[in-house]
């Protein structure tokens, strides 16, 4: 049964995780691409850590908690790293695709 | 906004309990060693620190700051599945575009969190804030600030500043009370 609840988690984290990579690949410029990896992948790691927390706890030394702590972390630091990469784009001016609407919204560097 | 807390001794309270979790969840254990021990950090570490750092407005409606936090994290779970979706559609689809969103909050500390809660929830990551230097001077009226965000599909632009203002701003306004 155990068994069963921790594969489901691994497969669902690794299936958010494939997706988010995909959309890395497929989206077409630098800004969509960014998508991808600061949220799909949040959720497939928090599963897969979900899923390790349940393996030792249940198999091995007896309960596990520090995975909690490396979802923490990296909920802190996906939005961080994912808004230096815009900013350093915003800065080299990089080209966004044509349909992209506002573009008059961004402000030139101080 | 309050930037001095109630206890001399105590500059951070919530850093200093955050603090004393992480300890005990590192070592995971709750001997009586190890709580003494995170007990000891945790009021040692804030103290020893706070001469470096800037003053920091402090959290005042720690209950309401539980909510947001819950709802932030039900809020990401849909965002995932939402860009989930977007994504393995086809790319014709999508319209991205770039949107300024006016700001009530002032100070660095609660513009941080809003910016970060924008770009884990649905189909937004925050690129740039204008204008970008902090301003704090006594006395006077604090800038008007904009945050300009990435939106994977936008639909209908007020809308979506609508929901930003009213889900995600209103409740730090409250919880930092500024």
């Amino acid at each position: 049964m155990i068994e069963w609840i921790i594969s489901i988690l691994l497969l669902i984290g690794g299936g958010f995780i494939l997706v988010g990579s995909i959309g890395l690949v497929k989206m077409p410029d630098f800004f969509m691409r960014l998508h991808g990896p600061t949220k799909a992948t949040t959720l497939g790691m928090a599963l897969l850590l979900i899923a390790a927390m349940i393996f030792l706890s249940t198999t091995q030394i007896g309960l596990s908690v520090k995975e909690i702590l490396i979802s923490l972390f990296l909920l802190l630091t996906a939005p961080i790293s994912g808004y230096m990469m815009i900013k350093s784009a915003i800065h080299h001016k990089l080209d966004s695709i044509e349909r992209t609407t506002g573009k008059d919204n961004i402000e030139d560097d101080v | 906004m309050r930037l001095e807390a109630k206890f001399k001794w105590l500059p951070t309270p919530y850093r200093s309990l955050l603090l004393f979790a992480v300890w005990l969840l590192l070592n995971n254990s709750v001997s009586a060693g190890h709580i003494l021990l995170a007990v000891t950090l945790a009021v040692v570490i804030p103290l020893a620190t706070s001469p470096f750092r800037t003053k920091q407005p402090l959290i005042i409606k720690p209950g309401l700051a539980f909510r947001h936090l819950m709802l932030v994290l039900y809020d990401i779970i849909t965002a995932n599945i939402q860009v989930a979706i977007l994504i393995l559609g086809p790319n014709k689809k999508l319209t991205p575009g770039f949107v300024k969103v006016p700001l009530d909050l002032a100070h660095n500390m609660p513009i941080t969190i809003l910016a970060s809660t924008v770009s884990l929830t649905p189909g937004t990551v925050s690129a740039e804030l204008y204008p970008w230097r902090e301003c704090l001077a006594e006395g006077k009226e604090p800038e008007k600030r904009f945050l300009l965000i990435h939106v994977l599909n936008l639909e209908d632009e007020q809308a979506l500043i609508k929901t930003i203002k009213e889900r995600y701003e209103a409740p730090l306004k409250e919880i930092f009370q500024c």
